[in-house]
């Protein structure tokens, strides 16, 4: 076991309270290495509570910098980091609040030909992306790569995420077989969201990353969870692996990665 | 006949549907962007016209939510 100092501790002295997490659990937390998929309205509060919690390595991607419109939601960013890289300025925050966590910032998107490379240095993957193409591609990598994650989406006042455990629990195209043709779907930039929406989906996949490392409780397999704020109704829908999956089916048609048409649900 | 609809008991006057004709009848938008849940398995979207729906199923439709920004 690692050498705590007194001010680690302290600070994780919440963590190490809890039956279920304790010193151990903090161990692995230290130990453990998440990648966020987008440092937007998901990516941001997933990435500040990961960070504060301690997990010891944590990549951060986004291709984009930071627009004054994001920061109704986008709680990473602050009203200085207009223009700056979103990862750089994510990264900035996650340092700030625990300089234990080795933060790695990747200032880029990711595609078929080079998301496999970055997704195999971790253990679990949180989707905060933002467009139907990335979500199919992280989902169709994780599962080809053997890497569980967390889907999240959200519309609206509407959320819903559920944890996949590849080739063991349903995958996205066991619910969705490929992504909705263009502009059959609002767009986020046309059907807005609200601000708080975002940060309610992104710690429920925080949560499920801690609990992932730390083996604490039962993941979101096969169980959708899915919210509307309006009437704050939760409802989890059990969803069960597709035997014809184009993925993880009996017969998989998908053996490689492609990069999807951009469908786009652009928040900017 | 009698269905559950996305956890929500809902009576309905036909005695049999199919898919598409219930996608139909409760006004779901966009029906080819749905995915439906028949009793805990997913129905193909292929045989959404062909599926016939009968008195006390559980049906779930669920919709693919994209954005993350």
């Amino acid at each position: 076991m690692r050498d705590y100092t007194e001010e680690q501790l302290e600070r994780y002295s919440r963590h190490i309270l809890l039956n279920d997490v304790g010193v151990e659990g903090q161990e692995r937390l230290l130990d453990g290495k998440v990648l966020i998929i987008g440092a937007g309205g998901l990516g941001s509060p997933a990435a500040l509570y990961l960070a504060a919690a301690g997990v010891g390595t944590i990549g951060i991607v986004d291709g984009d910098r930071v627009d004054i419109s994001n920061l109704q939601r986008q709680i990473a960013h602050f009203t200085k980091d207009v223009g700056v890289w979103k990862a750089d300025s994510a990264a900035e925050k996650m340092r700030a609040i625990n300089p234990d966590v080795n933060v790695i910032p990747y200032n880029k998107y990711l595609f078929a030909s080079n998301i496999k490379e970055i997704i195999g240095k971790y253990d679990f993957v949180i989707d905060g992306t933002d467009n139907f193409a990335a979500k199919f591609l992280i989902n169709d990598a994780c599962i080809l790569g053997n890497i569980p994650f967390s889907h999240g989406g959200i519309l609206r006042f509407d959320g819903q995420t559920f944890t996949i455990n590849p080739n063991e629990s349903a995958c996205l195209r066991c619910l969705f077989d490929k992504p909705p043709p263009p502009n059959l779907v609002p767009t986020c930039s046309e059907a807005g969201v609200l601000g708080a929406i975002a940060g309610m989906l992104g710690t429920i996949q925080a949560a499920e990353a801690l609990k992932f490392l730390t083996g604490a409780g039962e993941l979101l397999n096969n169980k959708l969870l899915t919210f509307n704020a309006l009437d704050m109704q939760f409802r989890t829908i059990t969803v069960n692996k597709n035997e014809n999956c184009p993925i993880c089916g009996h017969n998989p048609t998908i053996t490689e990665l492609v990069d999807a048409e951009q469908a786009v649900c652009d928040l900017k | 006949m009698e269905l559950t609809i996305n956890g929500e008991v809902k009576v309905l006057v036909e005695s049999k549907l199919t898919v598409v004709q219930l996608l139909s009848s409760e006004n779901v938008k966009s029906p080819d962007m749905v995915s439906v849940q028949l009793n805990g398995e997913f129905v193909e979207r292929a045989k959404f016209s062909e599926t016939t729906i009968k008195s006390g199923d559980e049906l779930d439709f669920l919709y693919f939510m994209g954005g993350g920004r």
